[in-house]
């Protein structure tokens, strides 16, 4: 039997991953699957795990249980599981009395593989390259983002590992974070990202992960996570009563609620049309009608807080995040 | 080329060259033998010889170093090796930088390797800078003249010479094992001021240990006596017991801490940074 790609380890192999402090635990089980081509986003509140669950990744911490493989390989037995990986945690960090580019220079020699010949390409690429002489203690935090970056590109990386990336950055250096992101992606280079920002997030990533309390609540396609929710109306008529019981009694139409005084339902096109002609028919007259696709906010917020933003019938367990946390310290 | 331990050896000492400690240390190691040569000058020409050495270091200027390592092993050059050395891995915490550096394609026992050899060549270096400032600046005072040695005999100047280096060499067997003990507290304080308070805190504390009444059986253990093994060359014939045995002493003081320091190196998590 022929070895298929799908059967070479993947980028990022994440199992039961715990990380206990005393008696807080940061990480309670964790499984992460990111696949070679993924842009994939982590998600979470404040506090939630991402950084601990990245730091295990990179091999900077020991997880207390569980395992991390990046391409097969353990990154707690040997810095060579890092081989073609690339990334930081939290803000990037560099010895503050030497100039940005001799901070890439002592990086680069750490690395070897010509990285150091790489360094003028990634500092043009992070637009760095005229504060490049400046001695990094006098940066200023998007400047030090912008480094870490170039520092990651040095590695030539197959996969990148981008604890909030975009944290600092002006509105022009977001902008330039995704298309980096993107032409990184589209250069074949696996991205795993953790970002607060879920426009980011949705925009770039075709996979996501929810950690909440250090657990994962969701995991998957971005695309499917949209299908799965249906389409669901929201709508607002001259009778909303006599709305209702048409709703209600009209084929093709389902989970008819009312919230905020708007009345909701999925259904799909055909049903919608016939159940406009119905409302005028019953004099119920269509002042609003919205189709609702289901985005990452709502099911982030659905998610981590347990409100209902999120439509449809997904219901996901994990839901009471507070369940999560005492449950794993409990001697 | 592929990293290794030499990589991070040659990046250590030029983020020494970056770093003020370093010529505070360098610094004081030079300009110690200055000042006590200076001072020599006035208190001879006052008032004649009248303190300790003073014959010695008014006949010979390869007097000065040797005076000086005497005096300097009470905490002077203590401080100045526990300058570097308990700093080397307390600066990586103290600039979150250690996340960065274990990132790449080093090991951490190189990372630790390059540093601990960085943090000796340091030490060695203010040493020989110290004796060799001692020397010239003590020959242009005293005079480049023959020494008496501690039995007695006259020295020739050349011989001295020679015997002054070798003498430092000796110096540097009890000085390594100060290091040892800077790059543990380095690696277990993670902080730059404790761990060379504690190293000279500790120096200080094998003194006290040698002079308390009752532990005077302990002194030739003690590490505060290796800085002395050194005067076994200028005895004749040489006498070899007190160095061979700051060879070992010292070795099972240091040995120790190198490896705890490196396996706390080895096993420590990066949360910070
Ligand atoms: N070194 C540490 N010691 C003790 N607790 C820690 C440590 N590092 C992290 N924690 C705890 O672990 C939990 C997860 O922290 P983590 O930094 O992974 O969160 P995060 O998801 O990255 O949050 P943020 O979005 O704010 O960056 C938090 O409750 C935090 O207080
Ligand atoms: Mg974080």
């Amino acid at each position: 039997m022929s070895v298929s790609p799908a059967e070479s380890p993947p980028p990022v192999e994440v199992r039961g991953l715990v990380k206990r402090y005393g008696d807080l635990t940061a990480v309670a089980g964790v499984d992460i699957t990111v696949n070679t081509g993924d842009v994939y986003g982590y998600l979470g509140p404040n506090g939630a795990g991402k950084t601990t669950s990245l730091r295990m990744m990179l091999g900077l911490i020991r997880p207390t249980a569980g395992t991390v493989r990046l391409f097969g390989r353990d990154p707690m037995l040997s810095v060579k599981a890092l081989e073609g990986v690339a990334g930081f945690v939290e803000a990037p960090t560099f010895y503050p009395y030497m100039s940005g580019r001799r901070n890439l220079e002592l990086l680069g020699a750490f690395d070897g593989h010509g990285a150091s010949a790489r360094i003028d390409e990634a500092l043009e690429i992070v637009e760095l390259s005229d504060r490049a002489r400046d001695k990094v203690g006098g940066y200023s935090h998007g400047m030090r983002q912008r480094l870490g970056i170039a520092a990651a590109l040095l590695r030539r990386p197959n996969l990148m590992l981008l604890d909030e990336p975009a944290t600092g950055l002006d509105p022009a250096g977001m902008r330039d974070m995704r298309v980096l992101v993107r032409r990184l992606a589209d250069q074949g280079i696996t991205v795993m990202l953790s970002s607060h920002l879920l426009a980011e997030v949705e925009e770039l990533c075709n996979k996501v992960a929810i950690i909440q309390a250090g657990t994962i609540v969701y995991e998957g396609e971005i695309a499917e996570l949209k299908r799965g929710g249906g389409t669901s109306y929201r709508l607002a008529t001259t009778d909303d009563e006599r709305a209702l019981a048409v709703c209600c009694a009209q084929p093709n139409i389902g989970d008819v609620r009312t919230d905020h005084g708007r009345i909701s339902f999925t259904a799909d096109d055909a049903a919608v049309a016939e159940l406009s002609q119905a409302l005028v028919e019953a004099g119920a007259l269509i002042r609003v009608l919205t189709p609702q696709t289901m985005t990452l906010e709502d099911l982030f917020f659905s998610l981590t807080e347990g409100t209902d933003g999120a439509r449809g019938e997904r219901s996901i367990a994990g839901e009471h995040p507070e369940s999560a946390e005492p449950a794993e310290t409990a001697r | 080329m592929n990293p290794g331990v030499g990589t991070v050896y040659r990046w250590e000492l030029t983020k020494l060259r970056y770093q003020k400690r370093t010529y505070l240390g360098l610094g004081a190691a030079a300009i110690v033998p200055i000042i006590f040569v200076v001072a020599i000058h006035f208190r001879h020409n006052q008032r004649g010889g009248d303190f300790a050495f003073a014959s010695y270091l008014t006949r010979s200027g390869l007097a000065v170093p040797l005076v000086i390592i005497l005096f300097g092993a009470v905490w002077m050059f203590p401080l100045i090796t526990a300058l570097v050395a308990g700093d080397i891995f307390a600066s990586e915490d103290h600039n979150g930088t250690l996340k960065t550096i274990f990132t790449r394609s080093l090991e951490r026992g190189q990372i630790f390797a390059g540093k601990a050899l960085a943090a000796a060549t340091y030490a060695i270096a203010a040493i020989l800078l110290d004796g060799t400032v001692a020397v010239i600046a003590g020959s242009m005072q005293s005079g480049f003249n023959s020494l008496q040695s501690l039995s007695g005999t006259i020295v020739s100047a050349p011989k001295a010479l020679e015997l002054v280096y070798v003498s430092l060499l000796v110096y540097l067997i009890p000085i390594g094992t100060v290091v040892c003990i800077g790059l543990l507290l380095s690696s277990i304080t993670r902080n730059s001021a404790a761990a060379v308070v504690g190293t000279l805190m500790i120096s200080l504390l094998f003194q006290l240990i040698g002079i308390l009444p009752g532990l005077g059986g302990t002194v030739p253990y003690l590490l505060s006596t290796q800085f002395n093994a050194w005067q076994g060359l200028l005895r004749t014939p040489i006498d070899w017991a007190p160095i061979v045995r700051a060879a070992w002493v010292c070795a099972m003081y240091g040995i120790p801490s190198l490896a705890a320091a490196y396996l706390v190196f080895l096993r420590r998590d990066v949360a910070g940074g």
